[in-house]
């Protein structure tokens, strides 16, 4: 029974030190030091409204707009998740070639397996610098741009995450395509 | 090739790491007389004066229970008023009753099976409830292995658990937590209560951006062994794991407590040679794991060949990119070591052999184990093996200088017969019912890997799970939820019994005649006792889910 009412004071205190200080803490401390992505890393256009996350894939469908990874919950940031599939399910493969007939890859130039396949939480910012390069050209043409312009735009954009120990380099999906957007005015 | 480097740093430099910290956790959780008076009398104000009373073993289990009851209580209180509990800026609803049971279940148990989905379910108050849960939890687990160290080193006295509970909570995870919380501040994690933003994307759709106080949320989860994320897919979510710099921080929070913990156990028991051995055997069973995983994982995915895909990266499906090529089998197998949980990618979409290494981390569950009770299991190996080796050789099997008797090894069968039973009887029983077959995403045997990975991952309160399974149902949330708690208090309670046992017993000086646990045989016995006790048990279910679907689908 004692050890009931000590359970029931030590409840108290907990909640009052880990749940109640130390997230007020970190809160302020974010507030100070992290002011933008403690909100979630939101990007904002010239008129001030709110286009994404730097850190969140959105839908482009569109010719003009790079193309994220595919998403097993079409990119909705309120309910996200990925396919789950195993990679001996027809589902996928069938999945697979629908996209690559999106983007008409043939066997002489392959799709990047990234672009065919689903991200975790289907919100993946990033794709390869492969996978953009090889939408350079639908890009360009769709915009009417020159191809060299959108493919130094690419090099430009693209970064290694993790240094020495990347496979290779990325590019953020959604800020190519803003930056994109700014080349053409 | 630079980009496999990365495993061996993380897992050397966790062990490095988890060497200063062992004798952090000794001096916090075990302080030699006179070393944390401050703290000690600081405790004893939040918890009164029986704070200050030893117990013995049976006493210490009945307050680490009591206390646990309470846990339950009113986490399920707070849960189940959801909708009229504030902090709730997106409206979330009431939950269904088998799911808040579930939940609280799997949060108590430091499991953190997770079948709700943190975004669409829960407002931030019921997040911020689970955060204590995930605080508390992991200190119940480290408080049963300092009584336990205690007992294995003869003191009758095995400490006092409401004392133990606070120098885990206030000392060990609250200081870590915020060490890392600011690390993932700064790592760009979203810090807010804010609720949901509606952004208008470039082709003109709205966004609905779920957001919270992910840091905080986030290194507790890593910290403690507990693994339930914020968001639904876990740190597979950029939110909840925005770069390769946090991806890495992240891999290290998840081990290296429960690296530090077989530290604490030898100093305690002032045996730091036998710590070393056994460190070196769960070393070697996780490495192996990795080894194996990272190798199968480097294989493009079946599902892509014969088309129009390249062919020369490795399986994608479920993986993100930032973390780079070998970051998702890492975390799979060290996060399943440790009944961590937590995962980066996708585990239902990993190939069928990489898959089938989180399940074999689950079975044995010890390597390194959860939060303390990671290393309580293995003391459950340990005295097996020597009792094992003991009855080879014909002399009588003794640990730490006290004699191993058939109370004891009954124990410790029991426990590991506990664990085994809790998976393969269900897994059976779903298997074969509609509870099971009627909530399988894949078919086939990737689908009896679906069901058995839920009850390895329920009974080792591990929390992790092949996340196809439509388990948000009644049989589910009810079987899984039962596990968990099975599965939490029996092997913390019958391992305090075994160390209640050796603690009274007289202690006979070492001699030339003694089994040592501090060589190469014992960590080679020891090694073997796991592999044979692990194999025995759980190949026939190995072969039947993802052994047959490699053979079946990968050659």
């Amino acid at each position: 029974m004692k050890s009931f009412v000590i359970g029931i004071r030590l409840a108290i205190v907990t909640i009052a030190i880990v749940v109640v200080s130390y997230t007020a803490l970190l809160l302020a401390v974010a507030g100070a030091i992290a002011p933008q992505t403690a909100q979630g890393s939101l990007l904002k256009n010239a008129e001030g409204i709110i286009v994404g996350s730097s850190l969140l894939a959105q839908k482009f469908t569109r010719p003009e707009y790079f193309w994220p990874r595919p998403s097993a919950v079409d990119y909705n940031a309120s309910a996200t998740g990925g396919s789950n599939k195993s990679p001996t399910s027809g589902d996928l493969t069938d999945r697979a070639a629908k996209t690559v007939a999106e983007y008409g890859a043939t066997r002489e130039k392959p799709l990047p397996a990234e672009l065919a396949a689903a991200s975790g939480g289907g919100m993946d910012p990033h794709i390869t610098e492969a996978g953009a390069l090889y939408q350079a050209a639908r890009v360009a043409q769709a915009r009417g741009a020159a191809l060299a312009e959108v493919e130094a735009l690419i090099l430009k954009q693209s970064f290694a995450s993790g240094g020495v120990f990347a496979p290779g380099r990325l590019v953020n999906v959604l800020e190519l395509n803003l930056a994109l957007d700014a080349l053409k005015k | 090739m630079t980009a496999f480097l990365f495993v061996p740093l993380i897992v050397g430099g966790s062990a490095l790491l988890s060497w200063p910290l062992g004798r952090y956790l000794k001096w916090a959780m075990d302080p030699e007389p006179g070393q944390a008076g401050l703290f000690d009398r600081l405790f004893r104000v939040f918890g009164g004066s029986f704070v200050g009373r030893q117990q013995g073993w049976k006493q210490y289990a009945l307050s680490l229970l009591a206390f646990n009851v309470i846990l339950f209580l009113v986490s399920f209180t707070l849960l189940a008023l959801q909708q009229r509990l504030p902090i709730n800026p997106d409206g979330k609803s009431a939950l269904e009753g088998s799911l808040i049971f579930n939940t609280v279940a799997s949060f108590v148990t430091n499991t953190n099976l997770q079948h709700y989905s943190g975004e669409v379910h829960l407002s931030y108050f019921s997040q911020l409830t689970l955060m204590w849960l995930q605080f508390v939890a992991p200190a119940v687990g480290l408080a049963a292995l300092a009584a336990v160290a205690r007992g294995a080193a003869g003191r009758r006295e095995m400490g006092n658990f409401f004392l133990d509970l606070q120098r885990a909570t206030f000392l060990v995870m609250l200081p870590a937590c915020l060490i890392v919380g600011f690390i993932f501040v700064l790592g760009g994690m979203p810090m807010t209560l804010d609720g949901a933003v509606k952004a208008t994307t470039l082709e003109g759709i709205e966004q609905v951006i779920s957001r919270g106080p992910v840091a905080a949320f986030v290194a507790v989860k890593q910290l403690g062994t507990n693994g339930g994320g914020f968001f639904g897919p876990n740190s597979t979510h950029p939110f909840e794991n925005p770069s390769f710099f946090t991806n890495m921080v992240s891999t290290v929070s998840i081990v290296v407590i429960p690296m530090a913990c077989v530290w604490m156990f030898g100093r305690i028991v002032r045996r730091m040679r036998h710590a070393a051995v056994v460190f070196c055997v769960m070393l070697a069973l996780m490495s192996a794991r990795i080894a194996t995983a990272v190798h199968y994982e480097s294989a493009p995915t079946r599902a892509f060949a014969g088309l129009a895909v390249e062919q020369t990266t490795g399986n994608l499906e479920g993986k993100e990119l930032r973390f780079g090529s070998a970051a998702g089998p890492l975390w799979a197998v060290v996060t399943t070591s440790t009944s961590n949980g937590s995962v980066n990618a996708m585990h239902d979409s990993l190939n069928p052999m990489t898959g089938l290494m989180p399940m074999i981390g689950m079975w044995l569950n010890e390597d390194f184990g959860g939060v303390g009770v990671g290393f309580v299991n293995m003391f459950v190996y340990i005295v097996l093996g020597v009792f094992v080796a003991g009855m080879m050789v014909g002399r009588t099997p003794e640990y730490l200088g006290r004699r191993v008797e058939s109370h004891e090894v009954k124990l410790a069968v029991l426990a590991l017969f506990a664990h085994s039973l809790f998976i393969l009887a269900p897994a059976a029983l779903f298997a074969a019912t509609d509870w099971g077959v009627m909530a399988l995403h894949n078919v086939g045997s990737h689908g009896f890997s679906e069901i058995l990975y839920e009850f390895s991952s329920a009974s080792a309160n591990n929390g992790s799970g092949f996340e196809g399974l439509g388990d948000n149902n009644v049989p589910w949330n009810v079987a899984t939820g039962l596990v968990m708690l099975l599965a939490r208090f029996i092997p913390i309670i019958l391992p305090l019994g075994i160390a209640g046992s050796l603690a009274v017993k007289k202690s006979a000086a070492e001699s030339a005649g003694s089994l040592g646990v501090d060589n190469l045989t014992f960590g080679i016995m020891l090694f073997a006792t796991i592999l044979f006790i692990g194999a025995l048990t759980f190949f026939p279910v190995a072969i039947l889910g993802p052994v047959a679907e490699h053979l079946q689908f990968m050659r």
